[in-house]
């Protein structure tokens, strides 16, 4: 028996839009049984995770401040991979981002001035988009594949990170730990409400999905991605140069990435660290495809990844279990979704013939 | 369809309820782990540490923790999270949480916190740290006692002053046992990963190191030297169970006592600030078991702890020279705490060069 996904003829408007829904139907179900095995009352448990997180003002700073990055880093990538250009990359311009952006704060530090905090975005759009240039370089003249090089340039710039906060980089006034200085108050992103700790980097999000929204669905740009994504034999008769096209998004992606981390190091960390993203640029590609790479989508589906982190700490603390249950629960809501709507596009088909014959035919 | 699946899960919700008792009038005391509660080495040090506190002091007061907090951003969250959920007292049990409580103890005045082995206070905000190094200094004795070479290996983590610290012990306790000894580092870069402490572990062995010795979590080296068929210590907790024939000792790290301790102090209102930096005399660190050792060694080790308990021996104690040569501390002269908490130098005999 083989099992086979068959591409349906024609898509459900009706369940896409349903899935999300059955989707958490589906792990509010499952996720309860765990709750329910665990001696674990599931009604607080869901509680806790989805709703509570919401009910306090300082909790929704938190989750702007939890979804700024994704979002930022995702809509990045939702333009690199509409037009099949697959930069797994993005946690290493993140971080080339935020170093690039520090080189102000951090080697300049006397320097004070309201020029400091723009000239400091623009630097950390600029670093991660030239790191994000690298791999770009070597698939549009050398034919390499970016999944690989741009991975593989996230440890080169992990590595690089560590070696300036513990090296050249190093708090002259920190015990040797390996930080950098704390930034200037000049240096700092500053809050967008009085009310909370959440940071402009929330409203860069905000205005990057509009614009790349835009651009996808009103510009001739945006046609030249989709083209070139869905096939480049096609975009090469209409004019369109897949080559620019690896440049465009690639570089695009690596700024926005790069904006994330000066954003994130400015706003919330406040001096470089040899660890500075628990894994944004990775988790941004889930959440790129979550929100179906499309940029409003991205902006809710950053979000709920959000919320899941913050629900999940809730949960620990509500009900005092180890963090275990929670990221299978995280788990179950990320499987669900994807499954349900990889199942709009796809329908299962069961092989029932003997394999045995296959191979036999496979053989002759 | 979802209503139906809501019917469900809300039959299971009923069938499974059981009611959470409530304990609004106990103390509650919390805390932040870096890591898994059972990984073995650090946190799980802490966390018996926690039970301990809930066994003693259970019918007052109830804990809770949050596991596997990553540094910065996400911990700021964490602490705050507790301080709003009414925790009294918030241990942070990693170096890295140290601006994050700063921050979150400046905004929450009434709770109190202690941070394990950072540099900064407030008037609600304490410091803890143990004196691993006593532990590092017995080591050392017994390692220049077992090694027929004359060298033993270093597996260090990060080059902070902690670790700094622990190796420059570790050295001054061989060198008074053998002043020809010699102490070779391997930086691992990482608190915790069974891989490359291996890696470390045979690169050492291969350079002819026959004791070895970890700043690092887990239990891989200890494996390869028992493999190898030499001897090592433990680290954090008793490692016994990995090398049977192989551990020493082991320092193992005992919190049990500073944080029933200072729950105590809370549940009296009786709790001030300080910066705590207590020893082996104070149970905050224990030696496990010496094993696998002659007696006359075991005799020595057993003689220098009862020394370093009642304070008639300090490790940091001159004449000692550093790595370059020039003079450190006079003969009979102790090193202070501020010098060994910014530690970035090492003593006289370390064949490798501190990363700067």
């Amino acid at each position: 028996m083989r099992i086979e996904l068959e591409r349906r003829p024609d898509v459900s408007k009706l369940f896409s839009i349903l899935s999300p829904f059955i989707a958490l139907g589906l792990t509010i179900f499952f996720g309860g049984i765990m709750f329910v095995l665990l001696g674990k009352d599931p009604v607080s448990a869901l509680y806790s995770f989805f709703i509570e997180p919401l009910t306090e003002v300082w909790s929704l700073h938190e989750l702007a401040i939890k979804a700024a990055p994704l979002i930022l880093i995702a809509v990045g990538l939702s333009v690199c991979y509409r037009s099949n250009n697959w930069n797994i990359g993005a946690e290493g311009q993140f971080i080339m981002g935020a170093i690039a952006g520090s080189i102000l704060p951090v080697v300049f530090h006397e320097w004070h001035s309201p020029l400091v905090l723009p000239l400091m975005m623009v630097l950390g759009m600029l670093g991660g988009a030239l790191f994000a240039g690298i791999p770009a370089f070597l698939k549009a003249h050398l034919n390499t594949n970016e999944i690989l090089t741009s991975l593989m340039l996230v440890y080169v710039a992990q590595l690089f990170l560590d070696w300036l906060v513990r090296g050249p980089w190093r708090n002259p006034g920190g015990m040797n730990f390996p930080e950098t200085r704390t930034f200037d108050a000049s240096a700092i992103l500053p809050e967008m409400i009085a009310s909370g700790r959440a940071h402009w980097g929330f409203g860069f999000a905000i205005l990057a999905a509009i614009l790349v929204w835009f651009m996808m669905r009103y510009t001739l740009k945006g046609f030249e991605i989709t083209v070139l994504g869905q096939s480049e034999r096609a975009g090469r008769f209409a004019g369109f140069s897949s080559r620019k096209m690896i440049w465009f998004s690639m570089l695009l992606s690596g700024a926005l990435a790069g904006l994330a981390g000066i954003a994130e190091v400015s706003g919330a960390i406040q001096q470089l660290r040899p660890v500075i993203s628990p894994g944004y640029g990775f988790t941004a590609i889930i959440v790129a495809f979550l929100g179906r790479l499309n940029p409003l989508g991205i902006v809710v589906a950053g979000l709920v990844l959000a919320l899941t982190y913050l629900g999940g700490e809730a949960v620990q603390v509500s009900l005092q279990i180890s963090d275990k249950p929670i990221r299978v629960f995280q788990g179950l809501l990320l499987f669900f979704v994807l499954s349900c709507d990889t199942l709009i596009h796809y329908k299962i088909r069961m092989m029932w013939y003997d394999l045995t014959k296959t191979t036999g035919e496979g053989a002759r | 369809m979802k209503k139906l699946l809501l019917a469900l899960a809300t039959t299971a919700a009923v069938i499974g309820f059981s009611a959470a008792a409530s304990a609004a009038d106990k103390a509650k005391i919390c805390f932040v782990y870096v890591g898994s509660k059972t990984d073995g080495g650090w946190t799980q040090a802490h966390d018996l540490g926690r039970q301990e506190l809930e066994k003693a002091l259970g019918d007052k007061i109830e804990t809770q923790f949050l596991e596997n907090v990553p540094e910065g951003p996400d911990a700021e969250r964490a602490i705050e999270r507790l301080a709003r959920s009414g925790c009294g007292l918030i241990f942070t049990t990693s170096f890295g949480f140290m601006d994050a409580t700063v921050k979150i103890a400046a905004k929450f005045p009434d709770v109190k916190f202690e941070h394990a082995t950072g540099y900064k206070t407030g008037p609600n905000l304490a410091t803890y740290n143990s004196r691993f190094y006593e532990g590092r200094y017995i080591q050392g004795q017994i390692a220049a006692k077992i090694s027929k070479n004359g060298v033993a290996g270093y597996i260090a983590s990060f080059p902070i002053p902690e670790v700094v610290m622990g190796i420059n012990s570790f050295l001054i306790g061989a060198r008074s046992v053998n002043p020809e000894f010699k102490l070779k580092v391997v930086w691992a870069n990482t608190w915790f990963d069974p891989g490359k402490e291996a890696d470390a572990a045979k690169a050492l062995i291969d350079q002819g190191v026959d004791v070895l010795t970890q700043h690092t979590d887990t239990t891989a080296p200890m494996q390869v030297a028992a493999e190898r068929g030499i001897k090592a210590f433990g680290q954090a907790s008793d490692m016994i169970k990995a090398g049977p024939e192989t551990q020493l000792t082991a320092i193992v790290d005992t919190w049990g006592p500073y944080y029933i301790k200072r729950t105590q102090a809370l549940l009296d209102g009786k709790w001030e600030t300080t910066s705590s930096w207590d020893g082996l005399k104070d149970g905050i660190l224990t030696m496990a078991p010496y094993t696998n050792m002659p007696d006359d060694v075991k005799a020595l080790a057993e003689a220098t702890e009862a020394k370093i308990k009642s304070g008639e021996l300090k490790p940091f104690t001159g004449p000692l020279k550093k790595q370059d040569g020039s003079e450190w501390l006079a003969a009979g002269a102790s090193s202070d705490d501020g010098t060994l908490l910014g530690m970035n130098f090492y003593v006289e005999g370390v064949d490798d060069k501190l990363p700067q």
